[in-house]
């Protein structure tokens, strides 16, 4: 990690997201627990592991959308109630309705000031503020191309490159995306992977991404959090994914496959078999 | 043509369904773009056909129209928010709330017809539409429900907007999603019952929903497609209450064709601009 990435905001030291010791549960069941990790300033970090091993519900805690049951979590010092408006969020979905006819850009809008009571009026001031650094961060993306048109019409690839400029246009230190990758060809993966390894490094923003499979991405990432058997690791993705240390992970005989190319493959005991939950 | 208007405008009862049509049709253009944006036709339906239990219930116990529709309907957008979503939005759910709501109030509709002898004729209009009957208070009261209803929409509007759009994104930003979603739909049964006494409860799709689909297909940005969705249901309206008096066509259908038309227009313009 360069030291440039660094906040300056930020007291020297501080992690942008640091959980000690963390556990939490849902319905009286237990997620992960013991998970203590820490996440720097301005890293790529993506978040891999099975269905249902509690991925989703890392980005939850992290939201403040779901209490710890022990231990700690905080985002840049902060508790994550008072760091909401640091962290940029994109959920997890599919894509949006061909018939929804909203302009792309004013989907963008509605991550600026679409939590605020009221409507937005025609003249009201500081409308060429709002609309300068929509076209700020639909620059950033590389959406500025099609930002006219309404959302429904546009590729799964260009969808996400807008809801990654909603998720960016309040300058948030984090950015937490749900499976991004989901849904979209290897071409359109690796430009969105190329794209948030690019916010991390000019923009300084601490990226941290739930993915499927690690492959498309492996070459942009700085660390990996591997979540399985109720607990997670973290480390660089030749530390951590390995034979040794995923089958500590997940209490199994686990063999990890590197290709000519550098492609890892997980095999032996299927993580996808021991897993059992559809879904978290 | 202008003595025909002036004459057309000198009388109280034309008077009270222009300022009531004009009312209606403004608040169903706002309302109904959100209808459209959401998703919530069947909603809506079901609201409509509450409507003429209210009306009907509303004439038997010698009630004003408007206050029978109003109080049933957003009784009924109310309890269909709050029986058919828990915490996110589920289709499922909520349509089988919606479908049970319906179908009981539609027999406690038919009860009051049965009840009330001499309804006949009025369950015509009920379900169809009338301008005739409409008084000069009711015509107030529904400009006070469409401001209050208004105003309210002011308020709520752009976080109903990011609901719309996107739920959990919403709810991630810290939008109250329930209660938005919720209130939306009492406000849905105000606009209903505001519309019906035009169009009658069967036919309020021809200003809450026709003029919004045909504004949406023509304008992506939210503001202007609402000023677009109201500029199409008062030409609608307004249209439909000249030729209705002057032909003695029903208005109910009159308002319902010219939305049709307008709707497959709306469509034709959109392909012919696309290719």
């Amino acid at each position: 990690m360069q030291s440039a990435t660094h906040d300056q905001q930020a007291p020297v030291g501080t992690a942008a997201l640091q959980l000690e010791d963390a556990a939490v549960s849902r319905g009286g069941r237990s997620i992960w627990r013991g998970v203590t990790l820490r996440v720097e300033p301005g890293e790529y970090v993506a978040v891999l592991g099975p269905n249902g091993v509690g991925k989703s519900t890392l980005l939850q805690a992290i939201l403040g959308l779901l209490p710890l049951t022990s231990g700690s979590l905080e985002i840049f010092g902060r508790p994550p109630h008072q760091a909401a408006s640091l962290i940029g969020y994109l959920p997890q979905r599919r894509s949006f309705d061909s018939s929804l006819r909203l302009r792309a850009r004013d989907l963008v809008r509605l991550g600026l000031d679409g939590n605020r009571w009221g409507v937005p009026l025609p003249f009201a001031p500081g409308g060429r503020e709002i609309a300068k650094r929509i076209d700020e961060v639909l620059e950033v993306v590389g959406a500025a191309a099609y930002a006219e048109r309404p959302v429904g019409e546009l590729s799964g690839g260009e969808q996400q490159r807008i809801l990654i400029a909603r998720a960016l246009v309040r300058r948030p230190r984090m950015l937490l995306m749900d499976e991004p990758l989901e849904s979209l060809d290897l071409g359109n993966q690796q430009a969105i992977s190329a794209l948030a390894r690019d916010i991390c490094r000019t923009e300084g923003v601490t990226v941290i991404m739930v993915a499927h499979d690690v492959n498309p991405i492996l070459g942009d990432l700085d660390r990996v959090i591997y979540m399985a058997g109720g607990s997670a690791v973290i480390g660089r993705p030749e530390e951590v994914i390995t034979s040794e240390k995923l089958s500590a992970l997940y209490n199994a005989h686990i063999e990890v496959l590197r290709t000519s190319d550098g492609r890892l493959f997980v095999v032996g005991q299927q993580p996808e078999a021991i897993s059992y939950h559809a879904h978290d | 043509m202008i003595d025909a208007l002036n004459q057309l405008f000198s009388y109280q009862f034309m008077q009270n369904a222009f300022l009531a049509g004009t009312t209606a049709a403004v608040l169903a253009g706002i309302v109904g773009y959100f209808v459209v944006l959401r998703g919530e036709a069947f909603a809506g339906h079901t609201l409509a056909i509450v409507g003429f239990p209210g009306a009907a219930g509303a004439i038997l116990f010698g009630l004003p129209q408007l206050l029978g529709l109003a109080v049933l309907c957003t009784a009924s957008g109310l309890g269909i928010g709050v029986l058919g979503r828990g915490a996110v939005r589920d289709r499922r759910a909520e349509s089988a709330a919606i479908g049970t709501i319906q179908a009981f109030l539609l027999a406690l509709g038919f009860l009051f017809v049965s009840l009330y002898k001499g309804l006949l004729e009025g369950v015509n209009s009920i379900l169809f539409g009338t301008f005739l009957g409409i008084t000069r208070e009711q015509a107030l009261l529904l400009l006070v429900i469409a401001v209050v209803s208004l105003a309210a929409l002011m308020v709520i509007g752009r976080p109903l907007l990011y609901v719309s759009v996107d739920e959990p994104a919403a709810a991630a930003a810290g939008v109250p999603v329930r209660a938005l979603s919720i209130g939306f739909l009492v406000l849905l049964g105000l606009a209903i019952a505001s519309t019906a006494l035009i169009t009658g409860a069967l036919l309020v799709f021809a200003l809450l929903v026709m003029p919004a689909a045909a504004a949406n297909q023509l304008v992506v940005r939210p503001g202007p497609a609402m000023v677009v969705s109201v500029a199409l249901a008062l030409a609608t309206v307004w249209t439909g209450l000249t030729i209705s008096y002057f032909t003695d066509l029903p208005i109910g259908f009159l308002v319902t064709v010219i939305g049709f038309v307008i709707y497959v227009t709306a469509r034709l313009v959109r392909r012919l601009g696309r290719a």
